[in-house]
Parts: C-alpha cells; structure tokens; sequence
C-alpha cells in the first residue's frame, strides 16, 4: 500500500481539485463504503429481531407501553376556593404532612438550604419548592407536646412557600382537638395523632362538617373502624387516609397489568417490610423538652385501655405499645396490604393467622418486632402473605405470583414470565420470552414499559437508582394524595383512599392484630359484619 | 517527532487502518444504540459516580433539563466519532473528541481499589479498564494517523496527501 504507483494524467499539478486524484486514491478515500453495509446489514437484522420480540410480546400482553391511563395529576384543577385547614398532631409525620401541603418549618428550610449548599445534589427544598401551591391556610394546630404546637405554629406562619405566596397568619393553638373542631376556624382537618386518637378526632370532625385527612392505621380497634365508617358514610365530609402508594404511579400501572390478566390466576402475594435500625423500630428520640409539665400526659392517654403513669418512652416511641397503635400491623403491614388492595381489589379476607415475637427490641415493648400474617380469600383461590422484620435490612419488596407470570412492585415494576406458564409456552418456546429476565419492567417518570432492555439498565432499574420525575419534576406522592384530598373537597369526586377501602384496611390490619393477640385464626363474617 | 504517513509500511498501515475502522463502529453503534432506545439514559451511570467528580457526575444526574443535555450531546457524540473514526472523515478531530469522552467516562466511575458499582462488569479490572484501553489505542491513533491515507480526508486534506505531493514533484 505504499505510496509509489501514482497515475497522473498531466494536468496541472497545482490544481487544489482532488478530481486529479487517481482511481485508487478514490478507492481509499471512500473504502469504508462497504464496511457500513455490513454494519447496517448487521445492525436492521437485529432490529428486526427486537422488534418481532417486542411487538409479539406487547401484542400478546394488550397493556400499552406508556405510562398509566389516569395519572392522578394530569386532571390538574386549579385550587379556586380558599381552605382553612388545621392540623392535630405535629410530630414526624404531621410535620411532614403539613411540609408537603406548602408549609415547612422554617428550620427545616435552613436545614435543607444548608444541606443543597454543601451538596448541590440534594434536593429537598427545591422539590418543596417546586410543590403546587394548593391555595390552602393552616389556622389551627392542636398538639399536647408544647414543643410540637409551637412548631406547628411557626410552620404555619412560614415565609419561604411554594408559589411565593409569602407567609400567613400565624395559626392559632387549641389545647384540645374538641376546641380546634368547634372553633369555626377550620375547614378541613389532617389527623396526624397517635392511632388510639382518629377515631374520636375523626367522629367529631365529621359531626362537625369538617371534612378529614387522617393518617393511617385509621383506628387502633375493629369498633373504632365501624363507628368512623357509619359517620363518614352518613356526612358529605371527604375522608382521605393517608396511603401515599395510591398515588404512586408504579402500583396505578400494576393494576393495568392486573386488568390485562397478564400474569394469569394469581395464588400467592407475598409483602414484606425489612427494616435494621432503631428509627424503623420506632425507638424514635425523646425529646430534651419532654416533660410532665411540657406534655399533658393525661390528655394523651385518654382514649388508651390501659393508663399508666408519664412516660417518655411511651409518649414519644407510642407505636411499641398496643395501648396506643397495633405495631407493624397499623405502620406497615397496611400500607402493603393497601398497596394489594389497589391493585388487586381483594377487599377483606376471609380468614387471617398471625405469628412473630419479640425477637431483637426487647425494650420494654409489647407489640412484636417480626411478624407474619396469612390472609385467605377462598372465593379469589388466593393468599396474600405479609411477612416482616425490623432486625434485618434485606429487600424483598411485593411480589405478585401468578401461573404465567410475577410482578414485583416497588418503585419500578417488573413482569416476567414464568418457566412453566400455560399461555407464554409458546412464545417461551421460540425464544421470544425470554424468562431470566423481565418481559418488560415499568418505571415511573420515563416513557412507558420496555419490553427490550440492556441487563444493565434491568439492574438499574431494579435498585432504583434511577430518578423519578413527574413532568421533569420530582414530586412527592404525600403531596399528591393531600391534593387529591383537596379537589374532591372542592370539585367533588372520590379521593383514592376513601372511606370505603379505609375500612377495608382497618378490618383487615385488625384482623392480623386479633390472630396474633389471640393466638388463634380469625374470620371476617361478611353477613354480620364483624370479625369472629 | 512526527512519523510522516509515507513512512508506514503496508502492514502497519492495515493494523492502524483496521484499528480506527473497528473502534469507530464501536462509538457508531453505542450512539445509534443509544438513539433509538427511548428508555436509555445516562442517569444511572452518572449517579454511580465515585472519585474526585462524582459530585459534578451526580449534579448533572439529578437536574432533568441538564440530564437531557447530557445524554444528546452524548449519543449524538459518539455517532459522530464513530462516523469521523470510520469514514476516515476529520479524523483529529473525531480522535480527540472520542478521547475526551472516553476519559469523562472513565473518570465517572474508575476501577480503583475500593471503589464498588452497582453496574455489572463483564470482567474484572483494577485501575485499568476497557474504556481506558480503548481511551490509550485512540492515542495511539492520534500518533499515528491514517485519515489522509484511507479515509474521506483524503478528499479534505487533498494537498497534504502522499499522492498530491507526488503529483507535484512529478511535475516540477
């Protein structure tokens, strides 16, 4: 290939043209011609095959590959009447709560000022910032801890807000939620207590017109959630308890799956809570200001079977006891069984067994810190399992396990097929399907469902670590569901926790708490209504 | 020290020739793959990112607009490498341009000791990885370069080409 063999044809050597460039030298210039034939011959033989696989595989599952038909804030309604709503219970998640409807304490908006400054990745106040503002007012605040209601106070009268709206009126305290709900200040209340306190907060609050957002487990007894149920049904109140998952884009779409009977007959679910830290154990801080003069001990333990004499450890670390919460049953076990019920419909169960112990916190606490629940519902040929440890961190996620196929719930979603389903035989069989990985995964905020993907971005997804967004914005599902909360207040409609599947969820934690407690399987008597 | 072009033999040449061709349809194929898989974005691997930049990587991750500047100019990037590496087309230019990208990506994430990723690697490596060899092999090809003599810049740099200043020897 050297450079010796020059035709030249004696035109003038100083042309700039390469035209005089020789047949060969043309040759070279343009020798990778055929390199991209095979490229591209290569390259539209394997698209081809993706596109078989992924058009076989979307064809035969009949669930669009975009995100889900209803997403909760594309019916955006712009917040036209003015709210005035209260808060009761300003601890970690009544803090939250009311942070999420536009009003952060002004310590947390240095704290997160602070930390986006040392770190420009962290972005909590931005995505506070970014929040819609909801048109809404925090009047009044109850709360027995004074520490707490100054707070709620002071976050009330916050200065930095989404929208700019510059601050409120400071919101007044009431020393009794009686007093907050009679007061004619408020038009709508969040519940953030304790859960021995939503349903006489709840109650009142809706013979009083007022309409409730209350946090779950809704009521700590099976009674409690009959007696919340007949008010709310008997008033116009919009009841909205608190499962940010109804929001979550992810299970909207399971249940998209679910209608596309994808996975076919679904015998088993499996939930599961994993936690490995004093926090998720709830041994929360006690505060330095706790005290019997600054708590009013009294008050706090009202509603609670068994009184007994101040205790911090009680009055802040409250879901160890059964006086006041039901453990993992109310905290966890129904945000998983709220998230089934969503995408499932399964109601309450038919029957219920319970097991676990006090294996690692022995603290002083007397509600378990691993625990099972198995739920039967014979008329579905199904088993939902809830299984849970606060003394290991292992991530096991929901799983829903059918003939043909699993789908695996958490902040994405995956499907993949099974290695002995009926209906993907086929497609199993001709390589199509492919079952070691994922026939498509879905994850909130991109595009839609992917049926082909690298395993890489599989992995990804599957921890994670992939962002979400919601109209390029991170969005926060607590927000979501406290906005859904206040357009049906105003528009009218049926918010995505309403009073009916609340029910379910009580009935069914309670159920799990009884078996436990009683060492015995329990049943849901759907004539009479009553676990037995 | 510049080696002329007239100075390679035939078989040095090839290897170089060849070398340039395959990891130009390496970059080509990673931008197309990139392009016409809707769901591809480099959030994952940025937000991995260790060492000195990881916070520079991470920002870039977590801002949405910005993110959606990164991964255009990054596909469209190596389509554009790939094209210049393999039609032999402003090949300094795609050369360099292939190893600043390739030293942002190994600079996102390298393989030193202690440092852990969630990605799968499909082998083992310590200090040196695939993306760093194939980062010293373009060097090698901006040492040596080929584009003048098979490559469209033979059309580009017709007056810096062996056969052009032959031309004009022979006519003097």
């Amino acid at each position: 290939m050297s450079e010796n063999n020059i035709k030249h044809g004696g035109e003038s050597p100083d042309s700039e043209h390469w035209s005089r460039m020789s047949r060969r030298g043309l040759f070279k210039a343009l020798f990778s011609i055929p390199i991209f034939g095979v490229f591209f011959y290569n390259y539209f033989k394997k698209k081809a095959a993706d596109d078989v696989r992924r058009e076989a595989v979307m064809s035969e599952l009949r669930v669009s590959e975009t995100g889900p038909a209803v997403i909760p804030e594309a019916i955006s309604r712009p917040p036209s009447e003015h709210l005035r709503v209260g808060i009761i219970g300003f601890g970690g998640e009544g803090e939250s709560l009311v942070r999420n409807a536009g009003f952060a304490h002004p310590d947390w908006v240095e704290s997160a000022t602070e930390a986006h400054r040392e770190d420009r990745a962290n972005k909590r106040l931005e995505t506070y910032m970014n929040q819609e503002d909801l048109n809404i007012s925090i009047t009044a605040v109850c709360d027995v801890f004074d520490v707490r209601a100054e707070r709620a106070m002071a976050a009330s009268a916050v200065e930095v807000r989404p929208g700019g709206g510059g601050a409120n009126p400071r919101a007044k305290r009431y020393r009794r939620y009686q007093d907050l709900l009679d007061s004619g200040d408020v038009d709508a209340v969040i519940i953030a207590t304790p859960d021995h306190w939503h349903s006489r907060i709840t109650i009142h609050a809706v013979n009083r017109g007022i309409h409730v957002y209350c946090e779950k487990c809704m009521t700590r007894t099976e009674q409690e959630a009959h007696d919340v149920r007949a008010a709310v049904k008997n008033s116009d109140v919009v009841f909205q308890l608190g499962h940010q998952n109804r929001q979550s884009e992810s299970h909207i779409k399971a249940r998209e799956i679910i209608e596309a009977d994808i996975l076919g007959p679904i015998t088993l679910v499996e939930g599961t809570t994993n936690r490995n830290d004093p926090w998720g154990a709830w041994v929360w801080d006690i505060h330095e200001e706790g005290s019997p003069e600054t708590i009013d001990w009294e008050q706090f333990q009202e509603p609670a079977p068994n009184k007994v004499p101040f205790s911090l450890e009680r009055f802040f670390r409250w879901r160890c006891w059964y006086d006041y919460g039901t453990g993992l049953s109310g905290d966890l076990l129904s945000h998983e069984y709220d998230g089934v019920n969503q995408i499932l419909k399964v109601g309450i169960p038919k029957s219920a067994v319970a097991s676990g112990g006090i294996y690692y916190f022995k603290d002083g606490r007397d509600v378990p810190d691993v625990f099972q629940a198995v739920y039967e519902y014979p008329d579905r040929d199904l088993t939902v399992m809830y299984s849970a440890t606060l003394a290991n961190g292992a991530y096991r996620g929901l799983t829903f396990m059918g003939h043909d196929a699993s789908m695996k719930v958490s902040g994405a979603l995956s499907v993949t097929a099974d290695r002995s389903s009926t209906r993907y035989e086929q497609k199993i069989d001709d390589g199509i399907i492919d079952t070691s990985r994922p026939m498509f995964t879905y994850r909130p905020g991109f595009k839609g469902i992917d049926a082909v993907t690298s395993a890489t971005e599989q992995y990804f997804a599957s921890r994670g670590l992939l962002f979400t967004y919601r109209g390029g914005r991170r969005v926060s599902a607590y927000h979501l569901l406290i906005k859904d909360w206040l357009d049906v207040i105003r528009d009218g409609g049926v918010p995505s926790c309403n009073i009916d599947v609340a029910f379910e969820e009580a009935i069914t934690c309670h159920m799990a708490t009884r078996a436990y407690l009683e060492g015995r399987r329990v049943e849901w008597d759907p004539v009479r209504r009553r676990i037995v | 020290m510049r080696v002329s072009v007239q100075q390679y033999s035939s078989f040095q040449v090839t290897a170089l020739v060849a070398l340039r061709v395959l990891i130009g349809w390496h970059f080509f194929y990673e931008g197309i793959a990139k392009l016409t898989n809707p769901y591809w974005t480099s959030a994952g691997y940025l937000a991995e990112s260790q060492w000195w930049f990881s916070g520079l990587f991470y920002s870039l991750a977590t801002n949405s607009s910005v993110l959606g500047v990164v991964d255009f100019l990054n596909s469209w990037g190596l389509v554009l490498i790939g094209l210049g590496l393999m039609l032999g087309c402003l090949t300094r230019a795609a050369t360099i341009g292939g190893v600043v990208l390739l030293a942002l990506y190994y600079i996102a994430a390298p393989p030193f000791a202690g440092y852990t990723y969630a990605m799968p690697a499909e082998g083992s490596y310590l200090v040196v990885n695939k993306v760093l060899i194939e980062l010293s092999a373009m060097v090698v090809l901006l040492a040596f370069p080929t584009g003048t003599l098979f490559g469209l810049d033979r059309l580009i740099f017709w007056k810096r080409t062996p056969e052009h200043q032959a031309l004009k020897q022979a006519h003097a």
